[in-house]
């Protein structure tokens, strides 16, 4: 089935004087994992709101076109329906937390309490994020002592606890180091491969180019390229909106500038291992 | 002159230790990446070189001089802070008004006033903004006005928290070249970031720190070349570093353009 489907969908939030969102085509498949890249202020925010359904039904404001959320229209579902179905990890980590909680291990089920989820169960779930996540040592302490890189892993582990279906996530990693933005790639992938539909608005691209299934660039509000992730990141059109390319492209770029262009331009860094080694092996056999 | 810390510990009111026995010297027109992972004390640590934190053990120096019977006001006329999210540091109604807000606090000359304005106007590239609204701009040159608050100042040390977050490729060139400028002037730039690319590219001189010490500082090959300061400090190699080490083509390429030289 289709995740997202979105036509002619414009936006302005209330009281904006600029549209957030422009004439947007997309569709996007169930079972994916869908990366949303652009620069600050160019509509992923907007766009992940609306897929996630926060948009009409908390923000305000002027949406025009169609958007159909796994076959049925935005406007038919039910709020509640829609935030069992779909989890979201917003971008400003001191927005989730809730505040009203004691601990971490409290702030993480809170999402659990609200639907329901039996005690030992959802224990249970807390205890195996929290291992996957690596965040033993801050389980006890209260959330509002925490930095905003271990925020951003309350709010992300939160989300992944709750189990939903599909999971609409901005910017998880913007205050992580690396290891920890490769953890939660790691942990997003996971996820995919237990068949959940995943939305996720990223700057790092080399994770992104090594983890998504497509990618969407928004320009300006609108959708400017949408595909398979090597399509498009490999694609010289993609810089032209002011995204970096991941580092091994560039690298794979100044080759073909150089006068040894590789076969194919690499994304990944595997791809660039694998093209540059048979190059190393042809050089080596003349 | 340098900026020097001596022994420098801090520890929470509540007893929890940030950094503990921390020694550093930055020199003129030097440029410092500071790495490591959250919470390994890199924030703590700059903090402490403008005395938005004081700290409980050690002494910070300024040209020799210690800085511990002098306001932070003062010491932030030395050592600029450029915060991580422009909005916790800018607040005037328009671009010109915040530039222009630090000179006028202090009575300067108009002719220094005009000449300091210009010059950070120029480094930044904010030129077209000037009657906006800091608000109404994209985050990316908001960034950049942020910077221009900051430079305008005659500090000769300039903090940048995490300065290529959110930036485009026009708004990384901006950067760069800001940095080659302030070199010429003799302005030193420290930095923390997790963007080692970023590190790679443009700072000579990294600063590993884990677990609230420094356990690794000096010239960023050798800092990149050690297995072990990359793993007790959780940092990773560039992508490009990292396949040229994988291929067996040089343990010391860090940037893409050394590996361009190295691949067949």
């Amino acid at each position: 089935m289709v995740l997202a489907a979105l036509k002619g969908v414009g936006f302005t939030y209330a009281y904006a004087e600029h549209p957030a969102l422009v004439d947007v085509d997309l569709q996007l498949e169930e079972g994916l994992l869908h990366g949303i890249v652009g620069l600050n202020s160019s509509g992923k925010t907007t766009l992940c709101s609306l897929i996630r359904g926060v948009i009409p039904h908390f923000h305000q404001g002027d949406l025009t076109g169609e958007v159909t959320i796994l076959g049925r229209p935005l406007l038919e579902w039910d709020a509640a329906e829609l935030s069992r179905t779909i989890g979201c990890v917003f971008d400003n980590p001191f927005t989730q937390i809730s505040g009203i909680r004691d601990s971490v291990f409290e702030e993480i089920a809170i999402g659990l309490e609200n639907l329901g989820v039996p005690r030992t169960d959802m224990i249970d779930r807390v205890e195996r994020v929290v291992e996957q996540l690596g965040i033993e040592a801050i389980v006890e302490k209260n959330p509002n002592e925490l930095s905003g890189g271990q925020r951003q892993k309350v709010a992300f582990a939160s989300i992944v606890a709750m189990d939903a279906p599909v999971v609409v996530i901005d910017e998880p990693t913007s205050q992580l180091d690396p290891e920890a933005s490769e953890a939660v790639f790691e942990i997003i992938d996971g996820l995919k491969a237990q068949g959940k539909s995943i939305v996720l608005a990223e700057h790092k691209i080399d994770l992104l180019a090594q983890y998504a299934d497509t990618v969407t660039v928004m320009h300006a509000g609108t959708v400017v390229m949408s595909g398979p992730t090597r399509d498009v990141v490999g694609s010289d059109e993609f810089g032209s909106y002011g995204v970096v390319a991941p580092e091994v492209t560039e690298l794979g770029r100044r080759l073909a500038a150089a006068g040894r262009p590789l076969d194919r331009l690499p994304i990944t860094r595997g791809e660039a291992f694998d093209e540059i080694s048979a190059r190393m092996r042809s050089t080596h056999a003349h | 002159m340098p900026i020097e810390l001596h022994g420098v510990g801090f520890t929470y009111p509540d007893g929890s230790r940030a950094i503990d026995d921390v020694s550093l010297r930055v020199a003129d027109g030097e440029r410092v990446a500071i790495v490591g992972q959250n919470g390994a004390g890199k924030t703590t640590t700059v903090k402490l070189m403008n005395r938005l934190l004081i700290p409980t053990k050690g002494d910070v120096l300024i040209d020799g001089a210690s800085t511990a019977k002098r306001t932070t006001a003062e010491v932030a006329r030395d050592v600029g802070y450029v915060f991580q999210n422009p909005d916790d540091q800018l607040f005037a109604a328009d671009v010109r008004s915040e530039i222009e807000y630090l000179p006028k606090y202090l009575h300067w000359s108009d002719q220094k006033r005009e000449e300091r304005c210009s010059r950070a106007i120029e480094l930044t590239g904010i030129q077209d903004h000037l009657d906006t609204n800091p608000k109404d701009l994209p985050s990316a040159v908001r960034k950049f006005v942020a910077i221009a608050a900051v430079l305008v100042s005659e500090c000769r040390y300039v903090i940048l928290d995490e300065p290529t977050a959110g930036l485009d490729s026009r708004g990384l060139a901006l950067l760069h070249g800001m940095l080659d400028r302030l070199r010429d002037e003799g302005v030193a730039v420290i930095t923390i970031t997790h963007d080692m690319r970023f590190v790679v590219d443009a700072f000579e001189r990294v600063v590993a720190m884990a677990d609230g010490g420094v356990i690794a500082d000096g010239d960023r090959r050798d800092v990149f070349l050690d297995d072990d300061i990359l793993r007790r400090s959780r940092i990773r190699r560039p992508d490009a570093a990292q396949l040229a080490r994988d291929l067996g083509l040089g343990r010391r390429a860090l940037t893409v353009d050394d590996v361009v030289a190295l691949v067949p």
